[in-house]
């Protein structure tokens, strides 16, 4: 078990690795001078000189790759063109609603996703299942931010229930904190709800026709335990894998969810960060988002040990 | 096992019958194709169907709200948003399509190449892994970051994104044909390594590779308009509906009607898209339509 956990670790090091050379590379894929392009469009010579020294653009690349490894490694993520900050404070700054909001989505989605995929392979074929299935259809149909605008027209516009914008620490109190999260958690939510009742439906489906269900049945045991004791149970693996896999959903749907509703997250400095060419942020965010979603994905493949004593490695 | 001349005579009148009975059997997919036939057509045909000028400027009528005269309003620098809608689906079809095509193809080159050369498959697909642990639009974002904003860059950032997902497909095909008796019976008999390649794994890719090709073309829409929509995608000066949408993003209290339509049109496009690729996953692939 404990190997296993091992192993596993040391399988993200060659994969972080990659994103590494990846994101840092990025400045030099692309045609042109990485200098002229980051001091953007009205730059004179002296700016395209001083971020030349300011990326280290006169070493050669391997050196530059390697100070980079080395400063990332031990926390140090380059310091903001734009600001002159360095890149961990300011995203210091910002992880607290980004966390809030990701959180909460994962909450609302998974609270109402599995329920939805359940009903609907128990009841397959019918009414109920249709609309789930239809349901999850237009969930992969309706980008983020176009039902973020329908939530906010419809519940803080014209029904004036909810706050249109803006982000409320819940340490200023839960309900401020909450009426802000509702909306942004449900539009970006949908994409990965829609996945999860699709997933969890076609795993219920197959569990359901197993033996030991019918057997379960048979000694007597209500509906809601054999669905969730029997079924669910063993039904879990997919579901909790495509969880894993769907938060990328979530941390893309992030950067425009922030961006709607004006929440001062992560996906909004990034945004702010493109606009600004600042790419020594725009590096540390996708380096912290894959890390986090490279993470997510490994406590999923150890859950799976838990989850299902069948398997064994 | 049939011959290869039989084979080749007989898979194809096979295949069209089961995907026009299957069609018959899921009229959402029918609806999908209609839809998205619709919004070729008013791509097409934009110039002829009441539009003007997308890009016409007209400060008196500025945020005019859904009228006779301007059927979607105008926005704040008084463009018909009706015009600029209807040209839109423009891009997002041209992104929508490119890119599937693009990242199946070059996807299922490398894919046939990984499942099949053992040394290039422990590395490329290092790599692959690699980039598939940045979320797509993540990774389109960073990539659109340092190009200049134009719709070829935004199809080229999006097909990136996208490639490892197909490669990733395309070789978990090969190797289990590579496998299969036919295949086995092909190099026993002589068949040279392309020519297995070309006339006996290539073709059983196909039938994934187009279900799977129609959900890059609605999630490619989809980053589309996400990219211009946060500034990063197509250029303002043409009418995207991620761009349309940005643009009436700070006026949305007073004038929701331009995030409104353009987020109809998108939302509709995507559906088409999804419900055909629905269809065709039923249609080609009974196993996998059973299960889901």
């Amino acid at each position: 078990m404990l190997a296993y956990i091992v192993r596993r670790l040391l399988a993200t090091i060659p994969v972080m690795g990659v994103v590494a050379v990846f994101v840092f590379s990025l400045l030099y894929l692309t045609p042109g001078d990485p200098a002229v392009v980051i001091a953007g469009d009205f730059a004179t010579a002296e700016d395209i000189a001083r971020i030349r020294e300011r990326l280290g653009l006169n070493e050669p690349f391997l050196v530059r790759f390697g100070t980079w490894l080395w400063a990332v490694l031990r926390g140090d993520l380059g310091v903001s063109i734009f600001t002159n900050l360095p890149v961990t404070t300011l995203i210091g700054q910002r992880v607290e609603p980004t966390v809030a909001l990701t959180i909460c989505t994962m909450l609302v989605s998974v609270a109402l996703a599995v329920p939805l995929g359940v009903i609907a392979a128990w009841r397959a074929g019918t009414l109920i299942d249709r609309v789930v299935m239809a349901f999850a259809v237009l969930g992969f149909s309706v980008p983020v931010f176009v039902l973020a605008y329908v939530l906010i027209f419809v519940f803080s516009l014209e029904l004036e229930l909810l706050p249109v914008q803006g982000y409320t620490s819940i340490r200023e109190g839960f309900w401020p904190f909450l009426e802000r999260m509702i909306l942004p958690s449900l539009a970006l939510g949908i994409t990965f709800m829609a996945l999860i009742a699709r997933i969890t439906r076609a795993s219920m489906l197959e569990v359901l026709s197993q033996d030991y269900i019918r057997t379960a049945q048979a000694k007597g045991l209500d509906t809601g335990q054999v669905l969730v004791g029997h079924a669910l149970k063993n039904a879990a693996v997919p579901i909790i894998t495509i969880i894993g896999i769907g938060v990328a959903l979530v941390i893309g749907g992030v950067v425009v969810t922030e961006t709607v509703f004006a929440i001062p997250g992560m996906g909004r400095l990034v945004v702010d960060a493109i606009l600004r060419r600042d790419y020594p942020v725009i590096q540390g965010i996708i380096l912290i988002f894959s890390a986090v979603y490279v993470l997510i994905n490994l406590l999923v493949d150890i859950s799976y040990t838990f989850l299902d004593p069948r398997i064994r490695y | 096992m049939a011959t290869p001349a039989t084979e080749i005579l007989q898979v194809p009148t096979i295949r069209r019958g089961r995907v026009r009975d299957a069609f018959r059997r899921h009229p959402t997919a029918i609806i999908g194709g209609a839809l998205l036939l619709a919004m070729i057509a008013m791509a097409i045909l934009a110039p002829y169907l009441g539009t003007i000028d997308p890009q016409a400027v007209s400060p008196i009528r500025r945020l005019r709200p859904p009228s006779e005269l301007y059927l979607f309003g105008t926005d704040m620098l008084g463009r018909d948003v009706y015009s600029r809608v209807v040209y839109g689906a423009r891009i997002s079809l041209i992104v929508g399509l490119s890119v599937a095509v693009l990242s199946i193809l070059i996807g299922l080159a490398l894919g046939l190449v990984t499942g099949y050369v053992r040394a290039v498959d422990t590395v490329l697909m290092r790599v692959m892994d690699g980039l598939m642990s940045i979320p797509p639009v993540l990774l389109a974002i960073a990539l659109m970051a340092l190009t200049k904003a134009s719709v070829e860059n935004v199809i080229a950032a999006i097909t990136i994104a996208e490639v490892p997902r197909v490669t990733r497909l395309v070789r978990s095909v090969v190797l289990s044909l590579r496998e299969q008796p036919f295949v086995e019976a092909a190099v026993a008999a002589g068949t040279g390594f392309v020519r297995t390649l070309v006339r006996h794994i290539l073709p059983n890719t196909i039938a994934p590779l187009m279900v799977q090709g129609t959900y890059i073309c609605a999630s490619a829409m989809i980053t589309e308009a996400i990219l211009s929509f946060i500034g990063a995608g197509t250029p303002p000066n043409i009418p995207s509906w991620g761009n349309i949408m940005a643009e009436g993003r700070s006026v949305f209290q007073v004038a929701y009607h331009i995030i409104l339509f353009p987020g109809i049109f998108l939302s509709v496009t995507v559906l088409a898209v999804n419900l055909l690729g629905d269809g065709l996953r039923d249609a080609l692939d009974p196993r996998l339509a059973r299960r889901m």
